[in-house]
């Protein structure tokens, strides 16, 4: 039996979804329908857009306007939607290689924009679709297919990325702490402006199995056990955060000119 | 008629497009288009449209396609190199049936070639350019009140078939000035998509019997629907066998191949005791226009023929011809690319070439040369 949040916010007949037994991608697209739900959004105007990877599938199984676009391209085409129809919620659920490596281009200029747009990262540290080649959030000297040999590529942290590109929102969450991150992707959501929120997912089939980190459920203990909140950490040393992931909210600047609301006031001053 | 202005090509191209209702461009700049995304810049928001200078060609195209699902008429521009980069999405708005129209203004190629010289190298890319089978509606103007009118008729046939169509303009049409006059908006016909207000949510990617487009309501007006690249049912989500999976293709390529008819147009000039035949598009039709024009001067039966639609290419017209000249001559900016399909349907009758492609215009003394050399 499907509890009323999924019943309202799902399309019961294109599930059960595709992922993999003990995938994070579940619980997390869970908390994008709660954080919708708490908002109370009208559902006639909320958007998912999302590109291609196993991340990307959730716009499908979600009940809303959903667009699943092409490998990278997701926050392109919200970036369309959003300016020609400002009205519309647009968010954007991606994975770590569909936004920061082939998509890192349409990202850096979203969060430049501050077009008001929120991203969903779901950060499973992998290419899981294509079977485990290394992403850009893949950690140095982890096993990928593609670094046999352990990676040697240095690697993106996304919300220190997205305020560097002039991000107003930045974020990150887990798939193991849902009130928390659900809070932290509806703070993004009710934002005006750029919103990113990445999200720790876990991938035991590939990231998890070359990497030798146990089942999904060691992996989600990880979780419990290493991350650290915001408030916490930022009463802590270095030495004592080494091996640890934090999670919270690292930036929240309101009344940052929204770039579809600029565009709107051209509009008008060229009515005038 | 209402007034007449000097005009270039690029901008009649814009000023096309905002009468047939585009209210949203986003691309990014490369000569020789620029001039349409800086045009659109000016005038689409005196107009309550919108525009966006993206990051590249690719976020350009996308977004494009963002704002079309949102239910506002939207294009793209480009040239050469950013004709490459939107390939994927052009098979994506064919595939996911969204209304959208990427301009490609032609220059010299490959890659960066010979900036920013005219050529007409991407006729077949604009047929074959994306992935996979799909559809393929490609208009080439050859004057500016032709491309200000099929400006008009590319977002015509973008809505009402809800696929992409393509431009195809080229720079010498495009960097080109003429005098038109600017139709009446009464004058012109402008085709909006079709919506079904009744569809439900599983409805939303259903066929009306006898169509071959969708109908369901743009995001944001209450129908919840999934659209995507990957081939679908009704619902517009992932699922299928492999006999649905033909049926959704050959659907696809009906859109174009069942309705010919309205989609295909060419002109004929002097065709009518014609010996032989020139085919020309685009800009290099007008000096295959005047070398015809002056041939006939001196005595030479020549006529012209010249396909605006290029895809489809308007093949059982070029059958008919074949029935009655006794030569073709194909002129192209290009080492022949449209000869290709002329000599596919040309029966027994032989087929010659005239080709530039050193960033040179084709002159139509080197045509007329050619008509003589044949007659
Ligand atoms: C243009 C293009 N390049 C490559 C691919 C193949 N591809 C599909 S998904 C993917 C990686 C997905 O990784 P990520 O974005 O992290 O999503 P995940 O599957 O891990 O959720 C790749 C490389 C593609 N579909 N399109
Ligand atoms: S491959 Fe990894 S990310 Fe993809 S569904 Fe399986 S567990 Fe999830
Ligand atoms: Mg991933």
């Amino acid at each position: 039996m499907a509890s009323e949040l999924i019943n309202n916010t799902m399309r019961l007949r294109n599930l059960p979804h595709i992922w993999c037994p003990g995938c994070g991608n579940g619980i997390l697209m869970r908390d994008v329908a709660q954080a919708i739900t708490n908002l109370g959004l009208d559902r006639d105007k909320v958007v998912i857009v999302s590109g291609i990877g196993c991340s990307s599938r959730a716009a499908g199984y979600m009940n809303y306007n959903t667009l699943h676009t092409t490998h990278g391209r997701a926050i392109a085409f919200a970036t369309g939607i959003k300016m020609a129809k400002p009205e519309l919620t647009v968010i954007v659920i991606t994975g770590d290689g569909d936004s920061s490596a082939i998509g890192g281009n349409h990202l850096i200029h979203a969060a430049r924009r501050n077009i008001d747009l929120t991203v969903v990262v779901f950060n499973n540290n992998i290419y899981g679709m294509t079977g485990g080649q290394f992403s850009p959030t893949t950690p140095t000297g982890s096993l990928a297919t593609t670094a046999p040999y352990g990676s040697i590529d240095r690697t993106f942290d996304l919300p220190t990325l997205a305020m560097g590109a002039g991000a107003t929102y930045a974020a990150r969450g887990s798939a193991y702490h849902v009130p928390q991150t659900t809070k932290l992707i509806q703070d993004g959501i009710a934002h005006k402006g750029f919103a990113l929120i990445d999200c720790m997912a876990v991938c035991p089939t590939y990231y998890g199995r070359k990497n030798k980190k146990g089942d999904a459920v060691k992996m989600m203990t990880w979780q419990k056990e290493n991350v650290v909140m915001k408030a916490k950490a930022d009463t802590m040393t270095a030495e004592e955060l080494q091996g640890k992931a934090v999670i919270g909210c690292f930036r929240n600047e309101e009344n940052v000119p929204e770039y579809t609301a600029e565009y709107t006031k051209l509009i008008e001053r060229l009515k005038a | 008629m209402g007034k007449k202005v000097l005009m270039q090509g690029n901008e009649a191209c814009v000023m096309g497009a905002i009468a047939a209702g585009m209210r949203f461009f986003a691309g990014y700049p490369i000569t020789p288009s620029t001039e349409i995304a800086e045009i659109s810049a000016q005038e689409l928001p005196k107009v309550g449209g919108r525009f966006l200078q993206m990051e590249d060609e690719i976020s350009g195209a996308a977004a494009a396609i963002g704002a079309s699902v949102a239910g506002v008429k939207a294009m793209t521009a480009t040239s050469g190199p950013g004709f490459s980069l939107k390939q994927e999405h052009i098979g994506y708005a064919a595939e996911a049936e969204i209304p959208v129209v990427v301009v490609d203004v032609q220059r010299v190629g490959p890659s960066t070639g010979l900036p920013t010289s005219p050529a007409q190298g991407d006729l077949m890319q604009a047929r074959w350019g994306t992935h996979g089978d799909h559809p393929a509606i490609v208009i080439s103007p050859a004057t500016v009140k032709e491309t200000y009118l099929e400006a008009i008729r590319c977002f015509n046939l973008a809505e009402k078939y809800r696929t992409p169509v393509i431009f195809l303009m080229d720079e010498m049409v495009g960097h080109l000035r003429e005098g038109i006059e600017i139709p009446e908006a009464d004058e012109i016909e402008v085709i909006d998509r079709t919506v079904n207000k009744n569809l439900t949510d599983e409805q939303a990617y259903s066929i009306p019997e006898g169509k071959y487009a969708p109908e369901m309501a743009p995001f944001g007006e209450g129908l919840h629907y999934n659209i995507s690249g990957l081939f679908h049912d009704e619902t517009g989500f992932p699922r299928g066998t492999a006999q649905s999976y033909e049926k959704f293709m050959n659907r696809l390529l009906d859109k174009v191949e069942k309705n010919r008819d309205d989609i295909e147009k060419w002109e004929e000039k002097f065709m009518d005791d014609a010996e032989i035949a020139v085919v020309s598009f685009g800009g290099a039709a007008r000096s295959a226009e005047e070398a015809v024009i002056e041939a006939r001067k001196q005595g030479i039966k020549a006529g012209l023929f010249r396909p605006i639609t290029v895809w489809p290419f308007p093949e059982k017209a070029l059958e008919a011809v074949a029935k009655k000249v006794k030569r073709f001559l194909v002129v192209e900016n290009n080492a022949g690319q449209m000869v290709i399909e002329v000599k596919a349907h040309a029966g027994n009758v032989p087929v010659d070439f005239l080709g530039r492609f050193n960033g040179s215009v084709v002159d139509p003394d080197e045509v007329l040369a050619k008509l003589k050399e044949e007659a």
